[in-house]
């Protein structure tokens, strides 16, 4: 078997959603250059809270690059909260699955998106649990 | 365009080769501890490929052992030594930090068992000095083993100076010559080896198959118990056909050494000016002091594993120290031991030229790099804060190749 599903290698060759948002209302990124990976997702939020538009830059392997536009597609245009439900096995799952020792790239997608929400809450004086969310101080490498 | 660039991780098995193996499978094929003639012919050609392995490394064929590989090899000569040391109550070995992990991980095993292990640190070019050599031997060394050339950089350390130390202090000096052996000349007598590595897949032979030289008065201890195969030192009805092979591809390898190294230098020099050219990379390793085949870059901003999948995409077959590729949490270690912060390890790239390799083929790998790097930079947010300053760059912009 090949290291990486056709589903995995089709994203990571035409990932979708590749970019920036400028004027974005959250924007959350994750990971660090010395574990080999970084994700930084761009969301549009409406007034309905409805995901209008999302974008991504992503530094790392071809798992991470796939795993983040997957993501990425899976909250296009979904409410916020169903982005915040996303979970890294439904990531793993769009994308006929991960080997083992790449699952964190999905995490990460995961992560990504929580910390994008977080920042428009934080923007916009909206309350949460923090502990829904990513810590933002944690910086060792992921290693599932 | 395909280009196989990746000769340091095997090379494809040469016509002249496969033809000299193949009545070894379906002619010769007796083996050669029975008695009858196709038997006593196989161990005829068997003895016969011992003493022209012997002549090319300047040993003599009882110093010969066929092993199933370079890793096999490895393991046998360490273990050996360290064996032959406990019993004389010796327990330390020196070895380096950049070794391969064939080598590493039976330091690591013997660690376990009580020896101490002294892994010299590797300086920035990628080489390692004699002289810490000769400080890190003790009264109870019973092994210095160190890597003819670096697998990943390619770099050449300095063997029959530390090959000299080693007899004078009167210690067993080891040398993985894998990737060496195709490249530079090596003869043992000549250069204080008292035990040496090689693998036949990496210069043109097959897999599964290499040597250890053992210099003679150097009792192996056993990795593979069972018949009295290879002087009773490795057990296995011994892989004619691949030693066959293995024989004929080091008589080439060698014969052709000057002039492929020539040949090799003219395009390496030319896949470094080239890759070199692209803003903020570095090339790890000696620029002079390393086999003539291999270029090695790091690249910031960029993960190797996406870099390499996308040079496949374009028919360029190369490899990456990045931890993605390795399935660990860490890059290379051979690139972590000569300074690369971790950041930078994860951007790299080895490209080991075969001797059949042209220019247009290297222009080619230059180009394909240049357009992948640039476009995995334009959506890397690493890069980008490289470039908008949040991060500092680890490289200049141009280095002088």
């Amino acid at each position: 078997m090949a290291l990486y599903s056709e589903k995995v290698m089709d994203h990571f060759r035409n990932p979708r959603n590749v970019g920036v948002i400028e004027d974005a209302d959250g924007v959350g990124e994750v990971g660090n250059p010395v574990c080999g990976d970084i994700m930084k997702i761009y969301l549009k939020i409406n007034d309905e809270k409805v995901i209008e538009d999302v974008k991504f830059e992503t530094f790392g392997c071809g798992s991470a690059i796939a795993s983040s536009s997957m993501a990425t597609e899976l909250i296009m245009g979904k409410p916020l909260e169903e982005a915040l439900s996303l979970t890294n096995q439904a990531v793993t799952e769009a994308l006929d699955g991960l080997p083992a020792h790449k699952l964190h790239c999905s995490v990460l997608a995961e992560e990504a998106i929580k910390s994008a929400v977080k920042d428009y809450y934080d923007k916009n004086g909206i309350e949460y649990d923090p502990k829904d969310f990513p810590d933002p101080e944690v910086e060792s490498c992921h290693m599932h | 365009m395909f280009v196989y660039a990746d000769n340091a991780a095997t090379t494809a098995v040469s016509p002249k080769v496969v033809e000299a193996m193949l009545p070894y499978f379906t002619e010769v094929y007796g083996n050669p501890s029975s008695l009858y003639s196709v038997g006593q012919k196989a161990k005829e050609v068997l003895e016969e490929s011992r003493e022209r392995i012997a002549k090319l490394l300047g040993a003599s064929p009882r110093e010969i052992y066929f092993t199933s590989g370079g890793s096999e090899a490895d393991n046998q000569a360490i273990i050996s030594a360290a064996r032959l040391g406990a019993r004389k109550g010796k327990k330390h070995i020196v070895s380096t930090k950049f070794e391969h992990h064939a080598v590493l991980h039976t330091l690591r095993e013997l660690e376990k068992e009580g020896f101490e292990i002294t892994l010299l640190d590797v300086h920035e070019n990628g080489v390692i000095e004699a002289s810490q050599v000769a400080d890190a031997i003790r009264e109870d060394t019973a092994l210095v083993t160190i890597m003819y050339a670096n697998n990943e950089i390619g770099t050449v350390q300095p063997i029959a100076e530390i090959g000299a130390i080693c007899k004078e202090k009167g210690v067993i000096f080891h040398t993985d010559a894998v990737q060496a052996v195709s490249h530079i000349h090596i003869n043992v007598k000549e250069q204080n080896i008292d035990m040496l590595s090689i693998s036949a897949h990496k210069f043109h032979g097959p897999k599964g198959v290499g040597v250890l030289y053992a210099r003679g008065g150097i009792i192996l201890t056993n990795i593979i118990n069972g018949g009295a195969q290879e002087r009773g030192k490795r057990a296995g009805t011994e892989n004619l056909a691949g030693i066959v092979g293995m024989t004929v591809a080091l008589e080439e390898a060698v014969t052709h050494m000057d002039e492929n190294n020539a040949k090799l230098a003219k395009l390496q020099d030319r896949l470094i000016e080239g890759l070199s050219k692209i803003p903020y990379s570095e090339l790890n390793g000696d620029r002079e002091n390393r086999v003539k085949s291999n270029v090695n870059f790091c690249f910031e901003g960029v993960e190797g594993e996406s870099l390499l999948l996308l040079l496949d995409d374009k028919g360029v077959a190369v490899s990456s120290g990045s931890a993605c590729t390795s399935g660990s949490l860490d890059p290379s270690h051979v690139l972590l031991a000569i300074g690369r912060p971790h950041e930078v390890a994860h951007g790299s790239l080895r490209v080991s030229l075969g001797e059949d390799a042209t220019e247009e083929q290297v222009d080619y790998i230059v180009k394909s790099v240049a357009e992948v790097i640039e476009y995995l930079r334009s959506f890397s947010p690493f890069w980008g804060d490289l470039v908008s300053g949040k991060r500092q760059h680890i490289f200049a912009e141009h280095t002088v190749a």
